[in-house]
């Protein structure tokens, strides 16, 4: 079939400025441990884990200090050797305390870490891979945090059949996948052999953007040839690195509304989240520490660090040095990252990256611009990756008819990605309309 | 520190409102320069009142609306409305027919339906619409292009400033000695008159395609309206749209009788056709939103100025088009909804 131009993408879509030179040739540094670390138990989604630790134990670095409860549910690692000081309510992202532990590191700890029972990917039994991803606490490192072990395995009556590794990272300013694709490459290709073994998928894509052509070249390169692999370049584009958007960019295939990828037989883990795998299963290790992006005009010693789970975002902005204008800090990139109104929120799991703004970015002649009536010039339409119509929703919005919005306008299908709000010239909030209607008709639909 | 909370994005393009509508502006100049060297001062006249009609109308309507008078002038919607006012009105028309136009298009056609935004008519087309079946008289008074071998007596610009503000004629002058058809009317007559298009083409004002002088200003307004495509601010698909639902049947028509049909780049070039096609139509307010709805759009309204000129009472149909196609738009958004990724391609049923 001819695509016209949309060959290996999708339609519709924005082309924010990418910012992302400044970080991706800077090798991935180790960060120092902070004074005290904050291990959320919930840095997923589903069930938090239950502590297995109490206060005062001495615990050492990658030892599990909490057990998943349940199946949706995914273990916790101590970041560092030291001392559980409390297990209390700490600050999280999203505004709500969470149960989290907190860890006093011994002076001078080493940044050695405890084995655990390996995992051998040519011995192990799918089902004894998925309990190892589940033990190693892995979830999707891309931000979502959903637990991988999860979604690795079809549910009854459904098969999967492609396994896509997304290296896409669409997001603005961050670098973290292209780093660990170019510097992990053999842990990308482990977790790889996990992943194939776990969910019995017949092959494998590693999805990257056309911008990071030294991370192509290194995998295809590195291709173990007794693995069914292959690497396909997307043309750059915003949001492809959403599951929705990548799987209809490889596979050509639209997952269902309010479906998951296994409905199309497939399944989406981040490149960076294989890495991981392919780096901890071997040694029963589990994840400890992630790499993120510290960049954005806000940071002097911008780059890619190795974090240990629960530095605070406020130690790891002390490290890399902030300006003295800093206005806003976001976690995640500029499209979808939320802000952070806390600085003392550790960084969990999800936590992609952090990204400082100057008031020359927010300041009055940028930052806060006036807002316009509607004019239906339908940039936002042209830009709706799932050809949803915001100009409309964000009309019903503004009147608070929610239940329509989501009854006749599928506002439910929106995945929040914000290139509505981008392009439009009237600076109408457009995504931010859609987070608070979803959150209302979610309550509207619990009332009913 | 404190952090102000606002929600993602956290980037914004470059572009406003504002910035639009400037652009719009911008792109207009070189059509209004050829208007003003064929057609003379009145034009500038014209722009003006139209201007200072229209932002008064705007101020006016959004103090009695509680709303702010700064906020809806610096968006520049009323001026781009005044533009196309001045661009539809004969060079010689008198202020009140044009304040007139300037406070229908603005009071009634935009904030009597809800200001910027709302309007379900093409404001600028609906004013001059109500002056047009309101004052035939003073909106048929054309002048002769500016052409040196044109014998015509070219009003100075003292004279036509003294006839846009008082109605006065210089004493020598009457009204038949300086009005003349436009290559329109003399074609669109001439046609129901039982002459034949090529033995019309001999009047002195036609030009090589269209009426002498208009089709200079219809190639200057079609590079500002080029420009708007190229920076995106006009999408192809209505000018396009306008252009093939025109040229189309009025190519059919003249090749299969040629003798009594106007040829398809005389309607290109005549009237307000390119004007139409990249400016008016365009109004994003009151067109179609899908890129398939914005195509069957400008289809519809290039078919009707091709009715209207052909069969109707009026010489020129651009505006009754446009006005005819607006209220078509709720309808052409509803049927041309894009499937959503995810659902069924089904057929739509209607209700």
């Amino acid at each position: 079939m001819l695509g016209l131009g949309q060959r290996g993408t999708f339609r519709h879509g924005v082309h924010p400025p990418e910012h992302k030179d400044e970080t991706s040739g800077l090798a991935i540094r180790r960060f120092p441990f902070a004074p005290v670390l904050i291990v959320p138990l919930s840095q997923h989604l589903g069930k938090p884990a239950k502590p297995v630790v109490r206060e005062g134990q001495e615990v050492i670095r990658g030892q599990t200090i909490a057990e998943p409860d349940g199946f949706v549910s995914v273990a916790m690692h101590a970041p560092v050797s030291g001392i559980v000081r409390r297990i209390a309510l700490a600050p999280s992202i999203s505004g709500t305390m969470l149960r989290s532990v907190y860890l006093e590191p011994f002076p001078a700890s080493s940044q050695e870490v405890a084995d655990g029972i390996p995992c051998d990917v040519d011995t192990a039994t799918p089902e004894e891979i998925v309990h190892a991803i589940q033990r190693a606490g892995v979830v999707g490192l891309g931000g979502a945090a959903f637990p991988t072990h999860v979604k690795i395995r079809a549910p009854e009556g459904k098969y999967l059949d492609t396994l896509i590794i997304n290296g896409v990272e669409c997001e603005p300013y961050l670098t973290t996948d292209h780093r660990v694709m170019l510097e992990q490459t053999a842990d990308v290709f482990m977790g790889i052999r996990y992943l194939l073994k776990a969910s019995g998928a017949k092959e494998a894509i590693v999805a990257i953007e056309a911008n990071k052509p030294d991370a192509v070249r290194k995998l295809a390169e590195h291709r173990p040839l007794d693995l069914p692999v292959s690497v396909r370049v997307c043309p750059v584009k915003y949001p492809q690195g959403a599951e929705k958007m990548v799987i209809k960019a490889l596979l050509d295939r639209e997952i269902p509304s309010g479906g998951l990828p296994v409905d199309v037989h497939a399944i989406c883990v981040n490149v960076a989240t294989t890495a991981e795998i392919g780096r901890l299963l071997p040694r029963g290790r589990g994840i400890q520490e992630r790499v993120i992006t510290i960049g954005g005009p806000g940071v002097v010693r911008k780059g890619n660090y190795r974090i240990p789970i629960g530095t605070t975002v406020r130690f790891a902005l002390q490290e890399a040095g902030t300006a003295t204008n800093l206005s806003r800090v976001f976690l995640g990139g500029p499209m979808m990252g939320p802000a952070v109104s806390n600085l003392d929120i550790p960084i969990t799991k999800g936590t992609s990256g952090i990204t400082a703004f100057t008031t020359d970015e927010t300041g009055e002649s940028t930052g806060h611009k006036k807002v316009y009536p509607c004019i239906h010039c339908a940039r936002c339409v042209e830009a709706c990756p799932l050809f949803l119509n915001p100009s409309h929703l964000g009309l019903l919005a503004k009147n608070e008819q929610y239940a329509q919005m989501a009854e006749e306008y599928n506002l439910m299908d929106c995945f929040e990605c914000g290139s509505c709000s981008y392009v439009c010239p009237s600076h109408i909030p457009l995504v931010q309309y859609f987070r608070l209607a979803k959150k209302m008709v979610r309550k509207l639909d619990v009332q009913k | 520190m404190e952090f102000e909370r606002r929600d993602a994005p956290f980037v914004t393009p470059s572009g406003s409102v504002p910035d639009m509508m400037r652009e719009v502006l911008y792109a207009l100049i070189p059509a209004g320069l050829a208007y003003v060297w064929y057609f003379g001062p009145g034009f500038i006249l014209n722009l003006l009142i139209a201007a200072a009609f229209c932002a008064a109308g705007e101020a006016a309507m959004q103090s009695l609306r509680g709303r702010s008078v700064e906020a809806a002038l610096s968006d520049y919607s009323a001026m781009v409305t005044a533009a196309l006012l001045a661009f539809a009105l004969p060079a010689l028309t008198p202020w009140w027919v044009t304040a007139t136009a300037a406070l229908f298009a603005i009071v009634v056609a935009k904030h009597l339906y809800g200001g910027l935004g709302f309007n379900i008519f093409n404001p600028a087309m609906a004013g001059y619409v109500v002056v047009l079946i309101a004052f035939p008289l003073h909106m048929n008074l054309w002048t002769a292009p500016r052409m040196g071998d044109i014998d015509y007596h070219y009003l100075t610009f003292y004279e036509t400033a003294r006839y846009t503000l008082t109605g006065a004629l210089p004493d020598y002058l009457a009204f038949d000695a300086i009005s003349r058809a436009t290559p329109l009317d003399a074609i669109q007559s001439g046609l129901r008159n039982l002459r034949t298009f090529d033995e019309l083409r001999s009047y002195p004002l036609l030009g090589d395609f269209g009426g002498r002088g208009w089709e200079w200003i219809g190639n200057f307004t079609a590079i500002g309206g080029a420009w708007l495509v190229l920076r995106k601010i006009v999408r192809w698909q209505i000018p396009f749209g306008v252009l093939a639902g025109l040229l189309i049947p009025a190519g059919v028509m003249y090749f299969f009788d040629s003798a009594t049909h106007a040829s398809p780049g005389f309607h290109l070039f005549s009237g307000g056709t390119i004007l139409c096609a990249f400016f008016i139509a365009t109004d994003p307010v009151s067109a179609a939103t899908s890129n398939r709805g914005r195509l069957i759009y400008g289809l519809g309204i290039g078919f009707l100025i091709y009715a209207i000129r052909r069969w109707g009472s009026y010489a020129d149909g651009v505006a009754f088009a446009v006005l005819l196609m607006n209220m078509a738009v709720p309808a052409i958004d509803y049927l041309t909804k894009p499937p959503i990724v995810g659902h069924p391609r089904k057929r739509r049923e209607t209700r």
